[in-house]
């Protein structure tokens, strides 16, 4: 395999950094929102249960369709963002996150629900017993027990974001340096003739990169588990 | 003081009715058989069950009363709970564990090292819980109950999870428990062993409804009550230890009002203990018999005789100056020695008959 050229390291680098921005925004917002479908019964719960999962079955274009809709510059919110905070995710790397954000989340209130429903809500209950409030419990007792799912969620989240495609191209379109991330670059390199050289780097290190973090997931998960005395 | 507790729930297969009130502090025992009500009662008093009524009141104050509509909730009332599956939190060590409650309440009267000594689980406090054993786990979960500094002890079957080694393990550990914390404690079991040796009172629940309650030893000896229809059925007393002939290797203790012969415990005189006598152990005689091995022949009298059909005999409740016996005899006895309500009869048991409960 031969060196990177400056351009595609762009597309990598820029690839890591939405990932990240996408699982350090969403992957609290899942853990509310599977610790509320986990705990909680109340009305619009299968509606909110079934929001949740939509992009999971929606085709990623009509994710991205959707996104553009409300985020759009003249959306709902969308043009709230830009008039009050002057915030434009349209065609930008913030908008790619969000794209993918929105993309993965799915992804990680199942892992994170999983590992709640686990959890026997018994100690739970003996915490209140002890004394403990609401917040206290969830601290403490059910996010320490629930943090192989949630670290987990955030590994497969992460690799799952370094290959989302159809939602990002079709919010943040497919701007080099900006929104061009690498299933972007590796589209955008088979548009060109002769380009199937560099398509073929660039999935390598797609391949790379999702390989390596399947792995850890199942390593850190297994190391949590041991930890948490399962 | 005492413990009050009236609820009422509508459960879809069971309508509950309960309402007692006992001595704090002390054990109460909840008896009956499982499916009857007894976990509710647990589980109101620790407000994790809301009853559709009823009152709960410790020493004076109220944890619920659904008609003034106070409800504490789990969290601030002070109230241990001690589960069967012990619960403790597998992500902290015993350590951890036991000073759970204890860092969420103010200081109190229940100190970690007198509970750590008490329940002998000085070696564990580094383990995590899943490195522990049945028994050993149950120990640090009433250890960490107590350390909340509780005003009310709640114990659903903690030993029903356990076998009979561990169950002897832990049983003087509550006992010694008993004596040295003051607390009122609430006890749920449906081991008649752990009833005798543990309860101060017993209340019975059958069905969603109380039968009886009262102090164990007037429980115990009721005729009347489903526990007087079982094999292991027998009158518990509360005795003092007044004498020790080491030559005759025999103990003379008081209880119920009478005196008892057993063979020589090894407690010093004046101490407290329990003595179970079973009723199938119990002959009934309108006079002394001469020239017999048996040293107890208590007079008493006939209060009430019920019949058990299923084990062709019947049941006489036997009262004392101070409490009762029991004495399971047949139908043909009762018509051969004229017995009936109020009849004086004497009670022949057997020294060795006589199972005194360590205390």
């Amino acid at each position: 395999m031969t060196m990177l050229s400056p351009e595609e390291w762009e597309a990598v680098w820029l690839t890591l950094k939405v990932a990240a921005r996408a699982v350090g925004f969403g992957l609290p917002v899942a853990v509310l929102a599977a610790w509320t479908l986990a705990r909680f019964r109340f009305p619009g719960r299968a509606v909110l249960n079934a929001l949740v999962h939509l992009p999971m079955v929606l085709p990623p274009v009509v994710t991205g369709w959707l996104l553009l809709i409300v985020f759009g510059v003249r959306g709902p919110i969308g043009s709230l963002l830009q008039d009050w905070f002057g915030i434009r995710l349209v065609f930008t790397t913030a908008g790619a996150s969000l794209a993918c954000a929105v993309m993965t989340f799915p992804i990680m209130v199942r892992s994170v629900r999983l590992s709640l429903d686990s959890i026997d809500t018994g100690l739970e209950q003996a915490a209140r017993t002890l004394g403990a409030g609401w917040i206290d419990r969830l601290v403490n007792i059910t996010l320490p027990l629930a943090s192989p799912g949630i670290l987990v969620g955030g590994i497969v989240g992460y690799a799952t974001c370094l290959g989302e495609f159809g939602a990002v191209i079709t919010f943040a379109a497919n701007i080099p340096g900006q929104t061009q991330t690498l299933p972007l670059a590796i589209y955008a390199a088979l548009q060109v003739p002769g380009g199937e050289a560099k398509a073929a780097e660039l999935s390598m290190v797609s391949l790379t990169l999702a390989l390596i973090g399947l792995l850890l997931s199942e390593w850190i998960g297994k190391r949590l588990n041991a930890a948490l005395g399962r | 003081m005492s413990l009050s507790v009236s609820l009422h729930h509508r459960f879809p297969s069971i309508q509950m009715d309960i309402a007692f009130e006992v001595p704090s502090p002390g054990v109460t025992v909840l008896f009956g058989p499982s499916g009857s009500g007894k976990s509710t009662v647990i589980n109101a008093a620790a407000g994790l069950l809301r009853p559709d009524a009823g009152r709960i009141a410790v020493d004076g104050k109220v944890l619920a009363d659904t008609a003034a509509g106070v409800w504490l909730p789990p969290e601030k009332r002070r109230v241990g709970l001690v589960f069967q599956d012990s619960r403790l939190f597998p992500h902290m060590s015993v350590a951890t564990n036991l000073r759970f409650g204890l860092r969420r309440v103010a200081p109190g009267a229940i100190v970690f090292d007198e509970i750590v000594d008490l329940l002998g689980i000085g070696a564990l406090l580094d383990r995590r819980p899943a490195a522990l054993s049945g028994g050993e786990k149950q120990r640090v979960a009433i250890g960490r109950a107590l350390l909340a500094q509780p005003h009310l002890l709640l114990m659903d079957e903690p030993l029903a999870s356990l076998d009979a080694a561990r169950k002897a393990e832990i049983l003087p550990f509550l006992v010694r428990l008993k004596t040295a914390l003051r607390l009122p404690v609430l006890y749920v079991t449906h081991s008649l062993d752990e009833a005798a040796r543990l309860a101060d009172s017993i209340v019975l629940i059958e069905a969603g409804q109380v039968l009886a309650f009262g102090s164990v030893s007037e429980v115990a000896a009721r005729a009347d009550l489903p526990l007087a229809q079982r094999d292991d059925a027998g009158a518990v007393l509360v005795c003092n230890v007044e004498a020790n002939d080491a030559g005759r290797a025999l103990s003379r203790l008081t209880g119920g009002g009478v005196t008892f012969w057993v063979p020589l415990v090894d407690l010093p005189v004046g101490a407290s203990c329990r003595i179970r006598i079973p009723a199938r152990e119990v002959i009934l005689a309108g006079q002394p018999p001469e020239a017999i091995s048996l040293h107890n022949i208590v007079p008493g009298t006939v209060r009430q005789i019920v019949k058990d059909p299923a084990r062709r005999s019947v049941v006489v409740q036997v009262g004392l100056p101070d409490g009762g016996l029991l004495s399971r005899i047949t139908p043909d006895a009762v018509v051969r020695l004229g017995l009936s309500d109020g009849s004086p009869v004497l009670a022949l048991i057997k020294s060795t008959s006589i199972e005194v409960l360590r205390p």
